[in-house]
């Protein structure tokens, strides 16, 4: 089994994720099923291949005589066309679970 | 009104010509929608005000004799993952419940700026993960064509409310095929464009290398007419690409003689339902008896793409979703005590089993020590994905496909078994791994009368080709042609 239920937790705490026992079962089974179908992967040596981050970075990478357009995103420079007002405060906070006005209020960040 | 064949440019000629006002229109469907909805459940909640407001506009242009815009006093539906200002989206989510965007998706708002009626927000599987829309935090979706099965996902609600005319046309979301796999289902019209053609700002982000808008709609004429609508660079989005917009709705018309064709025996194996087999089976004779060229090709990394998607999805997915943290907007867990307790609480009760199981999937592959085993790995694959994409499109100029290995299945078929429904994604997954377009269209119907979809995959903003070999399919087999 790779992924135990210890495994579970760690994960879990990564994620800001509580999950009840039940949950924390039913993911243990889950994942080990679906992490050994990842498994596959391994038949396929990719010690020579590159990574693909973005649908960017097969472009320029490909020579063949392809008839779409580059991607123009790749590579690009500055520019100030998206710069805009921000939204206004009391829209920003309008959302907010809680706020006071002026700020998004939560919890106590630290117990003493 | 028919509502049952009417396209974006009937719909738009009926206003423009005064046979139907828009805003007579858009209460026709409203209570298509009162009628039929409650059984299919295509729609989360419905924006009358701003549709009939819109309709409004449309029928004064009318009456004064101007142009309508091109889709002036459409009917559509938008799916809950685009924000749309002042009307809720939740993203089929608990934890955006109570979200009401103070801003509009690109995509809506260039429909809008088009004349489209906006009449709500459609079903989908939560943060558009899923492949059957049960994973809906609110409400199942029905199959329109059999109740008893699902619509496909996660755009389920725009696939089904097209289908059982409760819109003209609608936008859905593809990250592994979430527009394709339903129209599929539902017997209706998806198209997903190359990754960067249409904007993505104001869509509620779920794999960001990934995620593409697009149209569902009854026509592929209605395809190239939403995709003409939407596409192109977007200040907003700096993954839009800068590229010109051809008309695709002229391209159309060119004739698909001499184009080539292939066609991939890693789509036709094992695990295909024989007759969906036998149904894009013939669409292909039926292609070639049109002109076209049929290649044999090989796309040999098929096999590694489910497993790649699912790690390179959910990693991005863990990233994207770490926003949600009941501080700024959404739902926050009441009482808690401290900062990390609400965070956990908040998404705890916040998100359903499949999206907690996708964060956790995620947050694995990433962490300390598996990295590089899952995710770097899965990158890697998803270059000899992209590249198997890159030499086939060097001998032909399209790839035909069945969109999926079956019809539609029975609610409850395969929710209790993630990875069975994760393979419903098996020949779509591909095209959002190497970002180039495909669409799903019609290809006839099962004994039981379900819809059975033939995909079509071209390069890299080509869409114009893939959409003139699905109109010309289209058009060859309609009744009437």
């Amino acid at each position: 089994m790779k992924v135990t239920a210890k495994d579970v937790s760690y994960v879990a705490d990564l994620a800001n994720l509580e999950l009840s026992d039940e949950e924390r079962q039913r993911m243990v089974r889950d994942l080990n099923s679906i992490l050994d179908y990842v498994d596959l992967l391994n038949e396929l040596d990719t010690s020579s291949v590159q990574a693909m981050a973005q649908v960017s970075d097969r472009y320029g990478v490909d020579r063949s005589d392809q008839r779409s357009d580059r991607f123009a995103y790749a590579i690009r420079e500055d520019i100030k066309e998206g710069l805009r007002k921000s939204l206004p405060h009391d829209v920003a906070l309008q959302n907010a679970p809680e706020s006071d006005g002026t700020f998004f209020k939560v919890p106590k960040v630290i117990d003493r | 009104m028919n509502l049952n064949s009417l396209t974006i440019d009937a719909a738009r000629s009926a206003v423009q010509d005064r046979k139907v006002t828009a805003t007579a229109l858009a209460e026709e469907f409203y209570t298509e929608i009162q009628k039929d909805d409650p059984r299919i459940g295509a729609y989360l909640i419905l924006s009358k005000d701003r549709a009939l407001e819109q309709a409004g506009r449309m029928d004064q242009l009318a009456s004064r004799g101007e142009k309508l815009p091109p889709l002036g006093g459409v009917p559509i539906g938008i799916k809950d993952v685009l924000t749309t200002r002042g009307v809720r989206t939740s993203a089929g989510s608990k934890i955006l419940g109570n979200y009401v965007p103070p801003y509009d998706c690109t995509a809506v708002s260039r429909l809008e700026a088009a004349g489209a009626v906006l009449l709500g927000k459609t079903n989908c599987d939560e943060f558009a993960m899923g492949s059957s829309n049960e994973n809906s935090a609110w409400h199942p979706v029905r199959n329109p064509r059999d109740p008893s099965r699902v619509p496909g996902g996660s755009s389920g609600g725009s696939a089904a409310a097209v289908a059982a005319d409760m819109a003209v046309a609608a936008l859905g979301s593809d990250t592994g095929g979430s527009i394709r796999q339903p129209a599929s289902f539902c017997g209706v019209v998806g198209l997903m464009p190359t990754y960067g053609r249409v904007s993505r700002y104001g869509l509620v982000a779920f794999a960001s290398s990934l995620d593409h808008i697009g149209p569902i709609t009854k026509t592929v004429k209605d395809a190239a007419i939403v995709l003409r609508t939407i596409a192109g660079r977007d200040s907003m989005d700096s993954t839009s690409a800068d590229l010109p917009v051809p008309d695709y709705v002229a391209e159309l018309e060119k004739p698909v003689q001499g184009l080539k064709i292939g066609v991939a025996k890693e789509y036709l194996g094992e695990g295909l339902d024989r007759e969906v087999r036998y149904a894009v089976e013939a669409a292909i004779q039926k292609l070639e008896s049109l002109g076209c060229k049929i290649v044999e090709i090989s796309l040999p990394h098929t096999k590694y793409a489910i497993p790649t998607y699912y790690i390179v999805a959910t990693a991005e997915a863990s990233s994207n979703l770490a926003r949600f943290d009941g501080v700024r907007y959404g739902y926050r867990a009441r009482d808690a005590r401290t900062l990390s307790e609400m965070y956990r609480r908040t998404r705890d009760e916040g998100f359903g089993a499949e999206v907690k199981r996708r964060i956790m999937l995620g947050t694995y592959a990433l962490s300390a020590g598996y990295y590089d085993a899952y995710y770097l790995k899965a990158q890697k694959v998803r270059t000899l994905i992209a590249r198997d994409f890159e030499e086939a499109f060097s001998k032909v100029d399209a790839i035909v496909t069945p969109t999926c290995p079956t019809a539609a299945f029975k609610l409850g078929e395969k929710a209790e078994n993630p990875l069975a429904m994760y393979l419903a994604d098996i020949y779509t997954v591909t095209a959002d791994l190497a970002g180039i377009p495909g669409i799903s269209i019609p290809c006839g119907q099962t004994r039981e009368n379900l819809p059975i979809g033939l995909q079509i995959l071209g390069r890299h903003f080509d869409e114009a080709t893939v959409l003139r070999v699905a109109h010309a399919y289209e058009q060859a087999v309609a009744p009437s042609a």
